[in-house]
């Protein structure tokens, strides 16, 4: 033992190392972690402070230096929160018009998206350019004709007319989204299958679909979100069938801080619960390479 | 007989052939535009109509309304005000938030999870967060009172400066996440190759990320700078929850002559406004990046 030791270091002094690359690495790798930490807690702070702030009690949130911790625990201010009036509805339109919305965008926007990347068809460039100018349609353009529209049909107010509004804001996002989706999944898988045999649905089904199932449900997370967070048509297009944001939104100037904080941190949660179920695929999208 | 045939790069071919093409796509895509004409074209040309409307016919008068409208001249410049400040801020942190996962961090799934998480909060939740944070008795002024701070009325009209950026920060928080994810896949996109040649030849990662990502990453870039233009000029319900009416942008007047003051033509018109302007600025970006379409289109 005693032996060994003194070798060992007059062999690395003889061969000089230079650490240099190496501590240059490591300082990199802590600089990295070091960012990362520091926009982590300014992402996650504030869901911190929300959920404190919404399962705090009532008299908690009156005094003056607010606690940081969940010290003053209480489940009051979320269920004065829910037995208010529309609270519980708001949420069933909403989540009513959000999966609505979603299932008739990609039943409607993934074939276009489909057309747009994979064949060369006469117009495509003015269809894009269509698209492109949707897009930059304000929903309040549309919604306050809309309104008198359906008011005429006997739609006003029911969540159906807030779908079609809400469809017609997110469709050209899903076309667009999915045609870059469709671009980055190579024409050659597609060619093989149908050399072996697989009709344009089969080829479709079995190669294209699962190869872009992924950036689909990334545009799926955009298409829920826009409609889950639409408030100003939603607003003018319903009256009792309000949406939750919309509820809220209409209450916002006579309520409690607490009121509007406890919404605050109920908007939230379903969003946290769609993002953690679309988890998978957003690692997914995270880890595939396109080549 | 008449199988459609897969076109590789963009338009090749003779024109028989594009023409057989032509049915497949025009049945993928048909149902699409019948939709957004009966949802669009109807309701414009409405709306356009009711904004122009006056007593005797066609007039100005809602325009007027709208122009003489003591808060129309601040909703104006506060709206270009945010866009201005905040996309830069944004598009930047965006990007570094990419870059710093494209290394590869350790627990990197973890910090993406996070980090796109604002993606699914809506803006009257993010106001609702942060006004949790910037009120009088909030957690700001909590914190700051601990080191002998304050208080400071954040969302005081009196205090106009602290107002726009608790606005700003809340909008940065919260609509950051889709540039990031746009920028992510964007970098995905990019094969390892360019990376790997570009090291090899000894670049640094300065002249790596000038030279090789953000060039290639200009596409992604053109897709999330339109999106986030037109959906900043849309702003609103954050200024609503955090300052209610006491800092006007142009959608929030919207909602305030269409609710409030149940004026739908001014309301219209006031939309026509936010339409002209965030369609102007998505033709501009077109004009100004118009090679970059052309790489994304293959």
């Amino acid at each position: 033992m005693s032996t060994l030791a003194p070798s060992r270091t007059e062999q690395s002094d003889d061969v000089p190392v230079d650490l240099r690359p190496l501590r240059r690495l490591k300082r990199n790798r802590l600089l990295l972690q070091l960012a990362c930490v520091a926009v982590s807690l300014f992402m996650v702070v504030p869901f911190y402070l929300i959920a404190v702030a919404a399962f705090s009690s009532p008299a908690a949130m009156n005094e003056f230096p607010l606690r940081f911790l969940p010290t003053a625990f209480s489940v009051e201010t979320m269920s004065t929160f829910l037995s208010s009036t529309g609270v519980g509805a708001g949420l069933i339109n909403s989540l009513i018009v959000a999966v609505g919305t979603l299932a008739l965008s990609l039943v409607v926007g993934a074939p276009a998206g489909y057309a747009i990347a994979r064949y060369a068809f006469k117009g495509r460039d003015q269809y894009q350019l269509f698209l492109l100018f949707t897009r930059a349609l304000p929903i309040v353009v549309l919604s306050v004709p809309l309104a008198e529209l359906f008011l005429n049909v006997g739609m006003y107010d029911t969540p159906l007319a807030v779908v079609l509004l809400h469809t017609a804001l997110t469709l050209p996002t899903t076309i667009l989204v999915t045609a870059s989706v469709f671009l980055a999944v190579p024409v050659d898988v597609e060619e093989a299958a149908r050399i072996f045999g697989c009709g344009p649905l089969g080829a479709f089904g079995r190669v294209v679909l699962p190869l872009a199932l992924p950036g689909i449900s990334a545009a799926s997370i955009f298409t829920f979100v826009l409609s889950w967070n639409e408030v100003l048509g939603a607003t003018i297009l319903t009256l009792n069938q309000r949406t939750l944001p919309a509820t809220v939104l209409s209450s916002l100037s006579d309520s409690p801080l607490t009121f509007r904080f406890a919404g605050g941190f109920f908007l939230i949660v379903p969003a946290l619960i769609f993002i953690a179920v679309m988890r998978k695929y957003l690692i997914n999208m995270w880890g595939t390479t396109i080549r | 007989m008449t199988r459609t045939q897969l076109v590789r790069e963009g338009k090749r071919g003779g024109r028989a052939s594009r023409s057989r093409r032509l049915s497949p796509a025009l049945l993928l895509i048909s149902p699409s535009i019948i939709l957004m004409l009966l949802l669009f074209a109807w309701p414009m040309v409405a709306g356009i109509l009711q904004a122009f409307q006056s007593p005797d016919g066609l007039g100005l008068d809602h325009l007027e309304r709208m122009v003489g409208d003591g808060q129309f001249g601040p909703a104006v410049r506060n709206t270009l005000l945010l866009i201005v400040v905040l996309l830069p801020v944004q598009f930047v942190l965006a990007i570094v938030m990419a870059l710093l996962l494209h290394q590869r961090p350790k627990g990197h799934g973890l910090y993406f999870y996070l980090w796109a998480v604002p993606i699914a909060v809506s803006d009257l939740a993010a106001g609702l967060v942060w006004l949790a944070i910037f009120t009088d008795n909030g957690y700001l002024n909590s914190a700051l009172s601990t080191i002998g701070v304050g208080p400071v009325s954040w969302l005081s009209y009196t205090n106009p400066t602290s107002q726009f950026t608790a606005i700003l920060v809340a909008e940065l928080w919260r609509a950051t996440s889709l540039v990031m994810v746009i920028v992510v896949s964007g970098l995905q996109g990019i094969p390892k190759d360019y990376d790997e040649a570009a090291n090899v030849f000894g670049a640094t990662y300065w002249t790596r990320l000038r030279h090789v990502w953000l060039p290639l990453l200009k596409p992604s870039l053109q897709v999330a700078l339109i999106l986030r233009t037109i959906l900043a000029f849309q702003t609103f319900a954050v200024a609503q929850a955090l300052t209610g009416q006491d800092f006007p942008l142009l959608v929030g007047e919207t909602y305030r002559f269409y609710t409030a003051l149940q004026n739908p033509n001014v309301a219209s018109a006031l939309a026509l406004v936010v339409m002209f302007v965030s369609m102007a600025a998505a033709f501009l970006y077109l004009r100004v990046l118009r090679d970059g379409t052309e790489g994304a289109a293959r």
